[in-house]
């Protein structure tokens, strides 16, 4: 299939951008949208130009390290689904698909369609983490957990990191990432000993980098690990959960 | 190829010595930690330890060492360290607490990893490893990883390949994932705490070493092209394996050899390179430009069940082929552990059915794995539960609904068992310069059962690295790290500077991909699932024509001053050019059939692997000299606990 794609380049942080055009010729519906600019680049290096810079790691959907903003939505046009798993077969031989960065001003361009996301890191830094050293950790069986709460516990843990969520966030919030962190790490055993602790610094930190929450409902719509709403309802209810009790746990 | 042409390829050297302690391999790890010296708390912040990689293996030895006061520093070519490979494990990690009553023992763990290595790697490793997975489940779980538990609270467990016990402990299908994000959040804390110095996009080009010790490391700043270097008391590579060589693997794009091999380069023996794991259950190639072969969960053949169709070159869809036409070919022929039979015989199982015409799917290379009966058997939404994931991950790359059609797999390079040479604590042949998980070798002899490379990771890292870097350091208190002034520093910045130049000035018309997916095709052929003398000479005639081809027709686009990933891919596969030569000459050089490594020369008459213990109950190491010659090195292995025995896994 013949695909034309429009395709942001920038080249750093500090330089303007613009959209720059190119056609592929031998697209098959197989490939990834990754595999898409991988023919891309071979053939513009072929030709002496600069290849597009884009991450990409894993290609399973795991790492988070990929995603970039299709037709205007994070990630791609199948919903909760990473850009490596976008594949040809959503689009129609002769489209034209816009190629950019997740937009966001928390999320500065390095290059072409590579972010910054380092934000994010910062407030699991703030706190997302349970405070054991190695070798003093308690028998695991002899902490039971339910079946259902490790279950739920996974469901938040799941977060792959990519930062979709804020991309797609007309208000730029990373709550759906941070309260995944949050309600996974309330919902294991020995995460609860600091749960009012991490809810104050994650959140602080969270709003130092990112905007409010409105409750748009994005985010959820693109999170390719499928966290639920609920997280972004989790860090209100951490962080008052705080605020009312004072207590570090 | 005749003995003159081997020896025209290679030399050997003086033996090495794996520094086990002496007697009975089962108390080795208590002999040796007694024996360890200390550095005392107060001492430890004049410490400055360098880990590269923020895997499994990495971010755990870092925040470990972080936690006792020693002062790290961290670095990752990723932009967080939550993105290391180690987060694409899906299945689970082994541990031998043998709670169950189902005769599981630490002995029977130990007995399972030196047999599935097909008696390659060493047996005191193992009990070391088996030992410390009990606790490392205990921690894993503390730090947050949400392992999957029974109704009554307790954690589960279920079975891998190569045992017959039900040891795996497990997050879904995705085990890795949730490890690797307890250990980066640990690894955040430290850094929270002010201990650890996490550099990320920065990549290790070279080591320091100066007087005989690993001084410290050359990095490039992926962002802004600035080459510089770090120096500390000790280096650990912590930076995986090199799958990736195969181009089309089951690894991430940018998983890399560069780090270990930098080190090799400068002296740090490279042990049994040629023995790559292919994986048994990756999605077969279908297209020219697929950027590799996805992992598929061996944890999906505890309920899936393998088969072909009986006669060759049939193509009907597979819900129309009768069950008496179809060869569930695992249970055949090895009925006692059926469809979790080890991945080095269910690999070439799989390889014999496709090259014998039995294949399946569009390119006829490919097998089913069926969940026809187990849907049937214990409903969809249990295996939603158990597998979930991985079936939305197949839909998504095939567009096929695996819960109506069979899943098609075929054998994908996977685990390197081979890795750079390191004695009994962790330390390479360059005093100083430590090893952990899939970067190093050891435990997984000729073939690594699954679920225990999630283990050896973080045994390595959480309860092995801290107990063997203090014991190295202790005798270098006062001592300061490098100057950056200093010569040894000095010289290895100018000689990266100039490899980096080098790269960028050949003028060449072709991206280092190309190269790359050609060293692929060419190791897929001559050193894949089986290999012959013949090939593997044609290999490294190939190897070496397209080293050549690389050198004077590549063309790096853009500058070193600059985010440029052609410059970072053109690197790494320069060094893949060298690494897939040795893996080749170690091949070619093992004269026998082990685990994974299985020359056709040596099976016995039912096509198994043939081992020579007679000849090669050794680890070859080895050496590359600074004009490229390789000079093996051996270390002889010993097997007390687990008596020299052919596998039999009928």
């Amino acid at each position: 299939m013949k695909i034309t794609v429009d395709v942001w380049r920038q080249s750093g942080p500090e330089s303007s951008g613009a959209f720059d055009t190119y056609q592929i010729d031998d697209a098959t519906v197989e490939m990834s949208l990754l595999e898409l600019l991988d023919r891309l680049n071979d053939q513009l290096v072929e030709s002496g130009n600069e290849p597009i810079a884009f991450d990409s790691d894993c290609r399973e959907g795991i790492c988070g390290s990929c995603g970039i903003t299709v037709d205007n939505v994070p990630h791609g046009p199948v919903a909760n689904t990473p850009t490596c798993r976008q594949h040809l077969r959503s689009f129609s031989d002769g489209d034209r698909i816009k190629l950019e960065p997740f937009r966001s001003a928390a999320f500065p361009v390095v290059r072409d369609l590579v972010v910054d996301r380092s934000a994010l890191d910062r407030v699991l830094e703030a706190g997302g983490y349970v405070s054991v050293n190695a070798g003093t950790a308690p028998d695991a069986d002899s902490q039971p957990l339910s079946h259902q709460s490790a279950e739920a516990a996974l469901d938040f843990a799941a977060c792959i990191g990519c930062g979709a969520c804020v991309a797609a966030c007309p208000n730029g919030a990373a709550h759906l990432f941070t309260g995944s962190k949050l309600t996974h790490l309330s919902l294991v055993t020995q995460g609860r000993n600091e749960r009012g602790k991490r809810a104050r610094a994650m959140s602080h930190q969270m709003e130092a980098d990112f905007g409010p929450c409105s409750t748009y409902g994005e985010c959820a719509q693109v999170c390719p690990a499928e966290i639920p709403l609920t997280a972004i309802a989790a860090v209100n209810k951490e962080s008052m959960r705080f605020g009312l009790r004072r207590k570090d746990n | 190829m005749n003995s003159f042409e081997l020896d025209d390829l290679r030399s050997i050297g003086t033996p090495v010595d794996g520094k086990v302690p002496a007697g009975d391999p089962a108390t080795a790890w208590p002999t040796r930690k007694l024996d360890y010296k200390l550095v005392s708390p107060l001492n430890r912040r004049k410490f400055t330890v360098i880990v590269v990689g923020t895997g499994l293996a990495g971010a755990a030895c870092a925040a470990s060492l972080g936690e006792l006061g020693y002062h790290v520093e961290s670095f990752t070519f990723h932009d967080a360290p939550r993105r290391a490979h180690s987060v694409a494990a899906q299945g689970g990690i082994n541990a031998a607490r043998a709670r169950k009553v189902d005769n599981d023992s630490l002995a029977r763990f130990v007995k399972d990893t030196v047999k599935g290595g097909d008696f390659r790697g060493r047996e005191a490793d193992c009990f070391r490893l088996a030992e410390e997975s009990v606790r490392v489940i205990d921690h894993m779980n503390a730090i947050g990883a949400p392992f999957a538990r029974e109704y009554g609270g307790t954690l589960a467990t279920r079975s891998f390949g190569g045992v017959q016990v039900s040891r795996t402990y497990y997050t879904r299908g995705q085990t890795g994932q949730q490890l690797q994000i307890a250990s980066s959040q640990a690894l955040q804390r430290q850094i929270a705490a002010g201990t650890v110095n996490l550099h990320t996009r920065t990549e290790m080009l070279d080591l320091i070493v100066s007087d005989g010790r690993a001084q410290g490391i050359v990095t490039r700043d992926l962002v802004t092209g600035e080459i510089g270097a770090t120096t500390g008391h000790a280096v650990v590579l912590a930076s995986g394996g090199y799958g990736t060589v195969f181009h089309k693997s089951t690894l991430a794009k940018n998983s890399n050899a560069t780090a270990a091999w930098r080190a090799h380069r400068r002296g740090a023996l490279m042990a049994s390179p040629s023995f790559i794991q292919f994986h048994p259950t990756a999605l077969p190639v279908n297209s020219e430009w697929q950027s590799k072969t996805i992992l598929m969960s061996e944890s999906l053949r505890n309920d899936g069940r393998i088969w072909v169709p009986a006669k060759p070159g049939d193509d009907r869809e597979p819900g129309d082929i009768p069950e008496n036409e179809r060869d569930y070919y695992l249970e055949r022929k090895y009925p006692a552990f059926g469809n979790l039979s080890p991945r080095d015989v269910s690999s070439r199982a799989a390889r014999e059915q496709i090259d014998s015409g039995h294949g399946v799917g569009p390119l006829k290379n490919s097998v089913y794995l069926d969940f026809r009966d187990a849907l049937a058997r214990l409903g969809r939404k249990t295996i939603e539960e158990r597998y979930g994931n991985l079936f939305s991950m197949y839909r998504d790359a095939t567009s096929e609904d695996p819960y109506t059609v069979p899943m098609r797999i075929a054998p994908g390079a996977h685990f390197t068992m081979g890795g750079l040479w390191n004695d009994y604590d962790q330390m390479t042949s360059i005093p100083g310069l430590f090893v952990g998980g899939e970067a190093g070798w050891g435990y997984h002899g000729a073939n690594r059962l699954g679920a225990n490379s999630l283990l050896s990771a973080c045994v390595d890292g959480w309860f092995t690295l801290p107990y063997a870097i203090p014991n190295y350091l202790a005798p270098l208190l006062g001592s300061t790290p490098l100057e950056l002034s200093d010569p040894a520093v000095t010289s290895t910045l100018t000689d990266v500077r100039g490899r980096v130049d080098l790269l960028l000035s050949v003028g060449g018309t072709h991206g280092p991909d190309r190269f790359h997916r050609q060293l692929g095709e060419i190791l897929y052929a001559g050193c894949g699932v089986t290999r012959t003398a013949e090939g593997l000479t044609k290999a490294i005639a190939e190897i070496r024509a397209l080293r050549t081809d690389f050198w004077s027709n590549l063309r790096v686009a853009g500058s070193g001053n600059q985010f440029n990933q052609e410059l970072e891919r053109a690197g790494r596969v320069a060094d893949f050019l060298e690494l897939a030569e040795l893996m080749c000459v170690d091949a070619l050089d093992r004269d026998e059939s082990c685990g994974a490594h299985f020359r056709a020369e040596h099976q016995t008459p039912d096509g198994e692997a043939q081992r020579n213990d007679q000849d090669w109950c050794f680890v070859s190491a080895w050496e590359t000299a600074q004009d490229g010659r390789h000079v093996r090195h051996d270390e002889p292995l010993s097997f007390t606990a687990v008596p020299l025995q052919t596998r039999n896994y009928v």
